[in-house]
């Protein structure tokens, strides 16, 4: 409750704002003209369609991204000269910014899906390799050692104890990569893609004037990510590492 | 059966070599419970952990049941003292099911095994629950319950009660006391009280620090014994 207070005394303050007449209604245009756009663009499913686009891109470059950072993460963990190889290239590609990747990869790629997923790849895997690294480097040695002394070896081991152990460490890249995805995606799409997706729609809208497009937009992203960080990693959340008592509970 | 002979451990530290362990020779029978006392850094849980083969002696050799140790192996059951030995994403049942697992039980035999081995420490009930919904007396019976599931010769046990209130400690040597007579496992019990020693134990190996040696052999009376077991 507290939480839809707040958003709705920022909307009030908008609509102030808006309607004070300080700035262009066309610049600044009020909520009900936002709501209209926003209602209008699902009717007639375009906000679906760019919505799809922009998720498609952003699952794909995840799943890119949890693939391969689980992989390196564990490797990395396991194998003193894996990690001693790929850890001085992760602390120097990590710091740059997904989005200087853009012009790089379209003269590779050429515009469109493959350049974007690309970036949301860029941008994804870093926490999960991070994650996962630490999260099997920080397993309790006595699970090893009590799973050891009963029988556990090899893939047995890797699978029901170091895995589980580092799940909340997992859980938490997951859900780093999301939010470093879902942001990668909207700069990748202003660059990078033609014609579809939520950042190629707020990109297009600048040339025609239209901040009521871009404000719908906006409050769609900001809605899709607001529902999978809540819905989809928290109750990962609630159905793993909190019902094991491996991570305390937010207070509400 | 248990026999350490001229057992000695030593390792680099930045400082210098320490001795950690040196010359230890003991042996435990079969179904014997021995304790090893001593002082913090005598070398006891040194010992125990090199028994349950996590690590090599740097001279001497352990055997277990005729076998030189080698490694870990399911020969050996071990309960540590610390309640976070369990694993938090399986439940108490899933828990002490895990060794029969590893050998290749099926799921009904296993779960139907470990039953009966919460049964043993009085936890049957609590089969569902994780460990974190424990307390730490009952997360420390199901260790004991994990580490004879699998039916190894030989448990070992590091301080497995001195996190424990003095309550619940009582209770819990007097459950171990039954366990053992029910199951008659050989054991070796490290701890550095010397009443729980003296309680448990048929015979106690009392350890000096610095280096960790052993400095005596005591039996226990059999009449204590016998008021123990009535």
């Amino acid at each position: 409750m507290k939480a839809l207070l707040s958003v709705v005394i920022a909307l009030v303050v908008y609509e102030v704002i808006a309607r004070a007449g300080w700035f262009a209604t066309a610049l600044v245009p009020t909520l009900p003209m936002v709501a209209r756009t926003l209602w209008a663009m699902l009717a007639d499913g375009s906000m679906a369609g760019h919505a799809i686009n922009t998720l498609y891109r952003v699952f794909a470059g995840l799943a890119l991204a949890a693939s391969v950072g689980l992989v390196l993460g564990f490797l990395m963990a396991r194998y003193r000269p894996v990690e001693s190889f790929f850890l001085p290239l992760v602390s120097a590609l990590m710091p740059i910014p997904s989005l200087a990747w853009a012009p790089v990869f379209i003269l590779w790629f050429g515009l469109g899906n493959v350049a974007t997923i690309l970036i949301v790849f860029y941008a994804a895997s870093f926490p999960m390799v991070i994650n996962t690294w630490t999260g099997a480097r920080a397993v309790n040695p006595l699970w090893l050692r009590a799973a050891g002394s009963m029988g556990a070896r090899g893939g047995a081991m890797f699978w029901k104890v170091v895995v589980p152990g580092a799940s909340p460490f997992i859980i938490t890249g997951l859900r780093l990569a999301f939010q470093r995805a879902w942001i990668a995606v909207v700069g990748a799409e202003m660059l990078a893609a033609s014609a579809f997706g939520l950042g190629w729609v707020i990109f297009d809208a600048k040339e025609f004037l239209n901040a009521d497009v871009m404000l719908a937009s906006l409050a769609v992203i900001g809605a899709i990510g607001f529902v999978f960080e809540r819905l989809v990693f928290g109750s990962l959340e609630r159905t793993t590492v909190l019902r094991w008592g491996m991570v305390r509970a937010a207070k509400a | 059966m248990i026999q350490l002979d001229r057992v000695s451990l030593e390792y680099d530290t930045p400082s210098g070599k320490v001795l950690a362990v040196d010359n230890a020779s003991f042996s435990a029978a079969d179904a014997e419970f021995v304790c090893l006392v001593g002082p913090s850094g005598c070398g006891k849980t040194t010992l125990l952990n090199m028994i349950a083969g996590f690590f090599a002696p740097s001279a001497g050799e352990i055997r277990v049941g005729g076998q030189p140790v080698n490694g870990q192996g399911q020969d050996r059951g071990i309960v540590f003292q610390d309640f976070a030995q369990l694993f938090p994403w399986r439940t108490a049942l899933g828990n002490v099911a895990f060794g029969l697992e590893m050998k290749g039980v099926g799921k009904a035999e296993r779960e139907r095994i470990a039953l009966e081995q919460l049964r043993l420490v009085k936890l049957e009930k609590f089969a569902g629950s994780y460990p974190h919904h424990l307390s730490g007396g009952m997360q420390q019976r199901v260790a004991i319950a994990r580490a004879l599931a699998y039916n190894p010769g030989v448990l070992l046990m590091d301080e497995p009660f001195a996190a424990l209130d003095a309550l619940t400690r009582d209770e819990m040597q007097r459950l171990l006391a039954e366990v053992w007579r029910k199951t008659r496992k050989t054991v070796v019990y490290v701890t550095h009280n010397v009443a729980e020693a003296v309680y448990l134990a048929d015979r106690v190996i009392v350890m000096t620090p610095h280096p960790g040696r052993i400095k005596a052999e005591v039996r226990v009376h059999p009449h204590l014994r016998a008021i123990r077991s009535a």
